[in-house]
């Protein structure tokens, strides 16, 4: 990827953090530790890999996108945003009464949305329906689905992956978000999920050990993808949870709360700094 | 009046995804390996590649079906209806009840007719725990003309939609010819002005056996067949309480979140009378024959016939 595309998408998702600091910072709620974490690679999925159309949301031939973690939408929402599926400024009613976005994503509210989820480990087994539309139809639109690792202690995941496997999913990405933290705890300690490379081998997948954090390696790891025929694709994209603030980064704490204003404050200069870095070197 | 056709719902059902599959080719049929009970068997062989045997995960299913439903499918998953319901509850209330998403589920081996399995696979909550499901369609047909017609219907309705398939094969007692199925309209089977039988499935016949007999013996019995218990028939209910004032219900079903609630909510708002339910009253099942389950648990035409009399007799 050259520097200038490389710089724009890090824009992006600085873009895409920040919108999710303000959204969970007017929800005074949330989950900003899992949204910041995943920011790269949703920022990644939408402006550079996936088939969508903002002004033709439900367009039957784009590629489908499934946060099987729902409750990072804070992030997810500011992609969204910033691609044109809504205006930015719904970031700050997220989780107000009546807004449009609600605090897990919901297909029927949110343009651009493709699955409601929230509930851990169902999305991918959605994620695994809409793949194998696909192919029963003979289209070619890809989907994508990305899951926490604490996630990956829901036994659904599992049951996904052998039907994604056994069904030859080759048009489904699945990218664990590998953090390494969930609630309680690390998720070493919690309830450990590794080898998780060799269990999603032996479940029959193509896996690939990413940096969640290097657009080179996201890039390299979806192209990839598109070359393995026969099975679905595994991600294991090694990330920091809370990425690009600072205080948050690592932290299990900043897994489900709004900041307060001086840590909104805090954290907006610090992503607005970033941003005006990267505007700086264009 | 056609031939009685003895059959059980769940074979009737399996039918009727065929006729309906050679029209539509939005369906697909999902099974988590038990297509050779569930009855999903007979579209599987004639319509292989629109098949999809998931395994033995239920909840996996329930999401795969809603995915496949995202994508402009017309998704039918089928288990039993203690797996389908129970096992699957959440993944059905979140990814397919929540977004509303166009998906059907079938459970079959529903009731306590399931018989020699016992009580692990005898489900008496399907009812109820769908019921609970904002926007969920629940039907429950009684016999194989009227599962060929819900089958359809359920098909047709764009939306979640539960139905309610039994393991027994069971006589039909409706007329080809005549029959008419309206989603969410209950069906005056006997007319009369003493009191109301309303029941719904397999015992449907039951109690319309018991009416004729009391027929017979000079006892004006209304019975009300009600195929659809979500959303239910309010009309012919509201009107029977007035006409007749004392309704009995009758279900294959623990008394707790079936058709008996289910009446029961429209009766208390609008015109209380006094409601008996006839079901199984909050316990688990045990093995043994159908038929002689049914009758240890008083829904057989006998046990019916005596709660209808004990009521006239108040
Ligand atoms: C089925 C289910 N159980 C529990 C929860 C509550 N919950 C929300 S987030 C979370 C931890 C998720 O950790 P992880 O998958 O690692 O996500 P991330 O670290 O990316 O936020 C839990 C347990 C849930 N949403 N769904
Ligand atoms: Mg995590």
């Amino acid at each position: 990827m050259n520097n200038t595309d490389k710089r724009q998408l890090k824009i992006l998702a600085a873009k895409a953090r920040l919108g999710a600091i303000i959204g969970t910072f007017n929800a005074k709620s949330g989950h900003p530790g899992g949204s910041l974490s995943a920011a790269d690679i949703m920022t990644y999925l939408y402006f550079k890999e996936m088939n969508v159309d903002p002004q033709n949301p439900s367009m039957d031939t784009r590629d489908r996108f499934v946060l099987s973690k729902g409750h990072c939408c804070p992030s997810l929402y500011a992609v969204l945003a910033q691609k044109g599926f809504f205006d930015w400024s719904e970031l700050e009613s997220l989780r107000h009464v009546g807004a449009m976005l609600q605090g897990h994503p919901d297909m029927k509210g949110t343009p651009g949305i493709d699955m409601s989820t929230g509930s851990l480990g169902q999305g991918v087994s959605a994620a695994c329906g809409m793949a194998l539309a696909a192919k029963c139809d003979n289209k070619d639109y890809r989907v994508y689905a990305v899951l926490g690792d604490g996630e990956c202690e829901e036994g659904q995941v599992w049951e996904a992956a052998m039907f994604a496997s056994h069904n030859k999913l080759d048009n489904l990405v699945i990218i664990v978000d590998q953090n390494g933290l969930q609630i309680d705890g690390p998720v070493a300690e919690v309830c450990g999920i590794e080898p998780l490379d060799k269990k999603f081998e032996s479940f029959g997948f193509n896996v690939i050990k990413i940096n969640g954090h290097c657009f080179d390696d996201i890039e390299a790891a979806f192209e990839n993808a598109k070359t393995v025929k026969g099975k679905p694709t595994a991600i294991l994209a090694k990330t920091v949870k809370g990425k690009g603030v600072s205080f948050m980064e690592n932290q299990v704490d900043w897994h489900g709360k709004g900041p307060n204003k001086d840590e909104y404050e805090k954290a907006k200069a610090e992503l607005e700094a970033q941003i005006a870095g990267l505007e700086a070197e264009c | 009046m056609a031939d009685v056709v003895t059959k059980a719902t769940r074979e009737s059902f399996g039918m009727a995804l065929c006729e309906l599959a050679k029209e539509n080719d939005k369906i697909v049929v999902l099974d988590a390996d038990l297509a050779g009970a569930t009855k999903t068997s007979i579209f599987q062989k004639e319509f292989p590649e629109r098949f999809f045997d998931c395994g033995i995960a239920e909840g996996n299913m329930m999401c795969i079906a809603a995915g496949l439903a995202t994508c402009g499918k017309i998704p039918v998953a089928a288990s039993f209806a203690m797996f389908a319901t129970g096992r699957a509850y959440e993944q059905i209330r979140n990814s397919v009840g929540y977004p509303k998403l166009n998906v059907k589920i079938a459970g079959s081996h529903a009731g306590i007719s399931t018989g020699e399995d016992g009580a692990t696979h005898q489900c008496l909550e399907d009812v109820a725990l769908m019921r609970t499901i904002p926007g969920m369609t629940v039907l429950c047909p009684a016999d194989h003309y009227e599962m060929m017609a819900a089958a359809k219907a359920a098909i047709e309705h764009e939306g979640p939609v539960y139905i309610r398939l039994g393991r027994l094969a069971i006589d039909s007692f409706n007329d080809p010819d005549t029959y008419e199925f309206e989603l969410g309209k209950g069906i005056t089977l006997h007319e009369g002005d003493e009191i109301t039988v309303i029941a719904t499935g397999l015992v449907v016949n039951e109690a319309r056996k018991a009416v004729e007999e009391l027929e017979k013996e000079g006892k004006n019995v209304r019975l009300i067949n009600i195929h659809t218990i979500k959303p239910i028939d309010r009309d012919i209910i509201i009107k029977a309480a007035k006409e007749t004032g004392r309704i009995i219900t009758v279900e294959e079903h623990n008394v707790i979140g079936g058709l008996g609630d289910a009446v029961c909510d429209v009766v208390t708002s609008e015109c209380p009378v006094p409601v008996r339910k006839v079901g199984v009253y909050d316990r688990y099942g045990y093995s043994g024959p159908a038929w002689e389950l049914l009758e240890k648990f008083g829904l057989t035409a006998s046990g019916i016939k005596k709660v209808i009399e004990e009521e006239l007799a108040k």
